[in-house]
């Protein structure tokens, strides 16, 4: 299975017109987080907030939605945030911890939880985990090549990034630039290049905007506290929902997409393999599903 | 118990097996077989924060000293001198060269015990004690410490400075349940013995395996890493070499499966 195991999936968007605005897609991280803080689902929640360099992200602990509501949208740069659950943990004192995960964030996040060597008293108060979908990561430089030098406008001007229909958009408050993806090859970070997971398999909840139209996110719920946490958004009303089969693109395109990542990086593991170069997973050869996350 | 202990963890509850009537005979035969683990303690060079580790776990820790094992060795907990026969022995401490007491003790250990299990980083990687150089009271000639298994065969490692309250408990059960899937990372870790901050760097960064989660620095202990542009940056002052960034780090090793079984995903 190429999106891992999940429950239900649905296109998806934050009802609340403040995040509509703000957010990157459908705003359902952004939902999900602040009702879960109104709820007490959680007691605060480690996300991606704005650092001191324009469009460099710091990990930092929410407490209020107000500071939930400055950290939407995506960066695509770096953002530590496994780092700041042990802040949460103790300089906050948070007992459920809510935070959004890239699928390699997940992945450390779960495997301190399954085996805590030196992590005391912290996987237990892991209450949300909610991923986002990922093809890739940039170094910080990379990202500002993209805006200073490729599409030759400040940092301070650019108001949105994303990556879509084969290009990579920067918007400013009057313009809309793009650079094509071939030309962005090359700038990821290339721990990328091992990555079996593109959907964040192991989440509580993942989500991104492939699969559904724009403004909408495609929804993946997972566990229990994933679940019961969108459906509690959804009764309330914070949350309005679409069966993907009536959306387009739908999810064969999030399938193909997590299908070609995960081909191609597990030709890249196959080649460090055959190389002598370490890499925590299997060769194909070796694999039941060539395509699973191991 | 163990369900108990389970629920403490958060551990999946494993259905429970049909309950048969069983004769007085029956139950005296079960006990026969399944036999208390017998553990013993050998402390040598550490600083008791693996056993006060151990015993954070307050909620389960009476009932797991009494009910689940045998403690049948160990300076402060058994009135014993001499080494008896043990299912398991948790030796805390690095193996102080020097000190013929230490080797002494050690290989005694080794030859009376089934499991050897390096409990904590001194035993397991020799930690924070590698930095030693002797000359210092009240035995200026001991000056050489390593981890256990330079000494003698190690079956189980668990790193930590200390190790957390949870990994202790969880390897107890597994122990106890005969659940090898578990602790195979345990016995992996048996050879990880030369450990250092520096690790990231050279088995991780200069792999092309990083990628930026955070997880290395979250898990350090002394607050040895911070994250620079993404990558970890290691204050080297700080660092006790005790090996748990490159441990906990999702690219070193990846446990998919039993997550997977912890996840129920």
């Amino acid at each position: 299975m190429v999106l891992g195991t999940y429950k239900e999936a649905l296109s998806a968007r934050s009802t609340d017109k403040q995040i509509q605005k703000i957010a990157q897609d459908g705003g359902i991280v952004t939902a999900l987080l602040t009702f879960a803080l109104d709820e007490k689902i959680i007691d605060g929640a480690v996300v991606s907030g704005p650092g001191k360099d324009m469009w460099k992200p710091e990990p930092m602990v929410a407490m209020s939605s107000d500071e939930i509501l400055a950290a939407a949208g995506t960066k695509y740069t770096f953002s530590p945030n496994v780092f700041m659950l042990k802040q949460a943990a103790r300089q906050y004192g948070l007992e459920k911890i809510g935070t959004v995960a890239i699928p390699c964030q997940t992945m450390g996040i779960r495997k301190m939880q399954s085996y805590p060597f030196g992590v005391r008293f912290i996987a237990d108060k892991i209450a949300l985990l909610l991923g986002i979908y990922c093809m890739e990561n940039f170094p910080f430089e990379s990202l500002r090549t993209f805006i200073s030098e490729k599409a030759g406008v400040s940092p301070e001007l650019v108001e949105k990034m994303d990556i879509g229909k084969g290009k990579f958009w920067i918007y400013t408050a009057d313009e809309e630039l793009t650079i094509p993806l071939k030309e962005t090859h090359g700038y990821e970070q290339s721990g990328c290049k091992v990555c079996l997971d593109y959907v964040a398999e192991l989440a509580d909840l993942s989500t991104g905007s492939v699969g559904s139209p724009d403004g909408w996110s495609t929804v993946l719920t997972r566990t229990d506290a994933g679940e019961s946490v969108f459906k509690m958004a959804v009764d309330a009303g914070l949350i309005e929902t679409k069966p993907m089969a009536d959306v387009k693109p739908g999810l064969g395109l999030l399938e193909k997409l997590a299908t070609d990542k995960k081909t191609k990086n597990q030709k890249t593991i196959d080649d460090r393999i055959a190389m002598g170069l370490p890499v925590p997973y299997k060769a194909s050869s070796e694999k039941e599903d060539p395509l699973a996350n191991y | 118990m163990l369900a108990r202990i389970k629920e403490f963890l958060g551990m999946e509850a494993k259905p429970t097996e049909e309950k048969k009537v069983a004769s007085e005979e029956e139950v005296e035969k079960v006990a026969e077989e399944k036999p208390k683990p017998r553990i013993g303690y050998v402390h040598l060079s550490g600083c008791t924060g693996d056993v006060m580790s151990l015993s954070e776990n307050y909620d389960i820790l009476a009932p797991l000293l009494t009910e689940m094992v045998d403690i049948v060795y160990g300076q402060t907990l058994v009135d014993r001198w001499d080494m008896p026969e043990m299912d398991i022995v948790l030796v805390e401490g690095s193996c102080c060269l020097q000190d013929e007491h230490s080797l002494h003790e050690l290989k005694e250990a080794r030859e009376k015990a089934g499991l050897v299990v390096a409990f904590g980083s001194c035993a397991a990687t020799g930690c924070f004690t590698r930095y030693s150089r002797g000359g210092q009271q009240a035995q200026p000639a001991h000056e050489s410490f390593v981890p256990i298994a330079d000494i003698v065969k190690v079956d189980l490692a668990i790193p930590g400075c200390p190790p957390s309250p949870e990994i202790i408990a969880k390897t107890v059960v597994a122990a106890i349940n005969g659940d090898m899937d578990y602790l195979q990372p345990m016995m992996d870790l048996v050879g990880y013995t030369e450990a250092c901050g520096c690790d990231l760097q050279l088995k991780v960064v200069n792999q092309a395996l990083c990628i930026a989660c955070g997880t290395c620095a979250m898990a350090c202990q002394t607050r040895a890493l911070d994250m620079t542009n993404g990558r970890p940056e290691l204050n080297e002052d700080r660092c006790v070499k005790c090996g748990i960034c490159y441990t906990q780090c999702p690219r070193s090793w990846w446990p998919m499966e039993r997550i997977k079984k912890d996840t129920g995903l």
